[in-house]
């Protein structure tokens, strides 16, 4: 009974006027398109440039590139190879995810799921401040406190573990500069952000979800199996992921722990090793220009890898798109 | 001990309970678990002379999971027991987690706090032989802020116009392919975006001349595809009712976005913007390869190398001695503080700041 009818609605008196064209919004869109496409620009420039150097070095390499161990740039002929690097930043990583993905669920569910109400805000809010300290500070942390702190862990992993070879250490008093020491430290670096990323998943798992498991008499832990962590797990994949990103391209840490030798060893506690990124500033300051060059093909090694592990993780975000936590 | 009393109570509900109410523990019993599993932990260690404390430790937690579960499958039944197990290893992976973060911490204060003074805020290391305590941060937190300075100058304009872009402007494949490079700027380590800079620059100069503003432009590489992502973010909250009013108004877009969709998110933008800054801040890769570092203060950005302070703490370690490492601690100090009040600040605007209307 409200409706009082509505006036007719008049015909327009001319058709929409087609948007006027104002030189500030042309001016305007025109910035906003240019910088764009400027990123765009920048990216392509990346490919390019450092595949024309990385060519040039690789063609004058006389050692398998992807076979080599050694890393002699400055040698004639040039003989380098990523082997050793390859290997060790595979491993590194894989021992920070094993370590860091656990616990940073655990984290994550302890958040949301069992502190009390008043301390899970709080202690979100302290990890995501950790995951802004400067990866340098966790390697000076790592070399001058983590490495003698670990030499107990590692004497007593070689004495109870040394039978499954690689716990095994060849030289059981030296330091504990190992490719597993900088496994540990990455999983600590790398904690907060997979935390963050998987508790902020977590958040969004539908109430409804959780309360129904509930109604049908679901322990805690049944919830969260039930109801959490099937919602929850691309989202704590692609989290894994972001953290596996981060451990790959780590400079720092790795460069100020590992005791870098150009040794491909098995036994993980060993002394020896390196990692792309570790090498890249350790041999840096000495190379000549070829040496750079020769540098500058692992570090695109190193991205195309980095490449396919975010893609990875983009690709698993993009299935469950009401989820946006690429801006970590 | 604490087994005897749990039956004892088991054993007295029995009786009395239909089948359906199911048994409880007292409420008391994780604590008396974790009592008997203490106990029982310091017993094995002191027998067997265990001299590390962290394995009387882990024992105890062995010990504690493992007791709950059985006595919790004996009186209230497996999936309690699980759920108990659960919930235990979701508590020690916390505590698991907050020893060496809490440690990290304390260990950067501690030493840190041991050096820092007036001199160390005021004076380079020009003329310090590293074996000798003395000299200061002074020339690294020059370069640091300018450098980083430099970067946003760089990199914000970009990556809010790029934002803008996406938002109000972008359709098409154009759009799409600059969103999917965001994403894959966002992984790039940051030693690769300093080989990069550095590849450029033997393209265009032959020559690889260390500058704070190589630097620069390596930190707003890694800068700048974050101002993108938290822009972008902010500008979609901005609610369409605003855009819509102020174009109704007659108001250009160019306009509509200047003075009304921009305001309305700024404080989003901001924070974001900082904690970029704050994250570029603590870049260290790129400034080793091109930028040097140097003892001596260097105020111009464009020409000779600079220090800066993340890169002096990788300088100060490599030193090895203890004087340097003193140095390197003081500095982290520095730099800690430095990420964390820009992390503050943000997070403080971001909560002053924030968009009412959602969505």
């Amino acid at each position: 009974m409200t409706t009082t009818a509505p006036p007719a609605t008049r015909p327009e008196p001319h058709r929409a006027a087609k948007t006027v064209s104002r030189p500030g919004d042309r001016i305007f869109a025109g910035l906003a398109r240019g910088s764009g496409i400027l990123l765009l620009v920048v990216m392509a420039a990346i490919a390019v440039f450092l595949t024309v150097r990385a060519a040039h070095a690789i063609s004058k390499d006389h050692g398998n590139f992807l076979t080599t161990f050694e890393w002699t740039p400055s040698l004639n002929p040039p003989v380098f190879g990523i082997a050793v690097l390859a290997y060790g930043t595979v491993v590194s990583s894989i021992i920070a995810m094993a370590i860091a993905v656990p616990i940073a669920i655990g984290i994550a569910l302890f958040i949301t799921h069992y502190a009390p109400r008043r301390l899970g805000g709080p202690i979100a809010y302290v990890i995501d401040l950790l995951a802004a300290v400067p990866s340098i500070v966790y390697g000076l942390w790592g070399a001058l406190f983590l490495v003698p702190h670990l030499r107990g862990v590692n004497l007593w992993l070689d004495h109870y573990f040394g039978w499954t070879y690689i716990f095994h250490k060849e030289d059981p008093n030296s330091a504990a500069r190992s490719l597993f020491t900088v496994g540990i430290l990455l999983a600590i670096m790398i904690l907060p952000i997979i935390t963050n990323v998987s508790r902020e998943v977590i958040n969004q798992v539908p109430k409804m979800h959780e309360e129904a498991a509930l109604a049908l008499g679901a322990t805690r832990w049944e919830v969260i199996r039930l109801s959490v962590l099937p919602f929850a797990r691309s989202g704590i994949i692609s989290a894994s992921m972001l953290g596996l990103g981060r451990a790959l391209g780590e400079t720092m840490a790795v460069a100020t722990v590992l005791s870098a030798s150009p040794t491909l060893s098995g036994h993980l506690l060993d002394p020896v090793g390196g990692t792309f990124s570790q090498n890249i500033v350790a041999k840096f300051g000495e190379a000549d220009d070829f040496g750079r060059d020769a540098l500058i093909a692992s570090g695109l090694v190193l991205f195309l890898i980095t490449l396919l592990v975010n893609g990875a993780a983009r690709i698993i975000i993009q299935r469950r798109k009401e989820y946006s936590g690429a801006n970590a | 001990m604490s087994d005897t009393v749990i039956d004892a109570t088991a054993a007295a509900g029995k009786p009395a309970t239909p089948r359906l109410a199911s048994r409880h523990l007292p409420r008391w019993s994780p604590l008396a678990i974790a009592a008997g599993a203490i106990a029982i932990a310091v017993a094995i260690g002191a027998g067997a002379g265990l001299t590390s404390h962290i394995q009387w430790g882990l024992i105890a937690l062995a010990l504690f999971v493992a007791g709950s579960y059985a006595i919790t499958a004996r009186v209230e039944g497996r999936r309690q027991a699980k759920d108990r197990v659960a919930t235990s290893l979701v508590w020690s992976s916390f505590i698991l987690a907050v020893v060496p973060l809490y440690s990290l911490v304390e260990t950067t204060i501690s030493k840190g706090v041991g050096v820092l003074d007036g001199t160390f805020l005021t004076h380079s290391m020009n003329n310090v032989l590293t074996i000798q305590p003395g000299g200061g941060v002074y020339h690294a937190i020059i370069g640091t802020l300018e450098q980083v300075g430099i970067a946003t100058v760089i990199a914000a304009p970009l990556g809010m116009l790029t934002a803008i872009y996406l938002v109000e402007y972008g359709k098409g494949r154009l759009a799409k392919w600059v969103t999917f490079f965001v994403d894959v700027m966002t992984g790039i380590p940051s030693i690769v975006a300093g080989l990069f800079i550095l590849s450029v620059w033997f393209v265009a100069l032959g020559k690889a001349p260390a500058s704070g503003f190589a630097g620069s432009l390596a930190l707003a590489l890694l800068m700048m595809p974050v101002v993108v992502r938290s822009t972008e973010e902010m500008l979609k909250l901005v609610p369409n009712e605003l855009r819509e009013a102020s174009l109704a108004l007659g108001v250009p877009k160019w306009r509509t976005t200047v003075k009304v969709v921009l305001p309305t998110a700024v404080g989003g933008i901001t924070t974001g913007i900082m904690l970029a800054i704050a994250r570029i801040a603590g870049e260290s890769a790129p400034i080793a390869l091109l930028v040097f570092g140097s003892a001596a203060i260097n105020t111009n950005p464009f020409k000779d190398p600079q220090s800066s302070l993340p890169y002096y703490i990788f300088e100060q370690y490599n030193n090895g001695n203890q004087p340097s490492y003193d140095r390197a601690w003081g500095a982290a100090l520095v730099l800690i503080a430095f990420v964390m009040i820009l992390n503050l600040v943000a997070r403080v605007i971001s909560r002053w700041k924030a968009p009412k209307a959602g969505r």
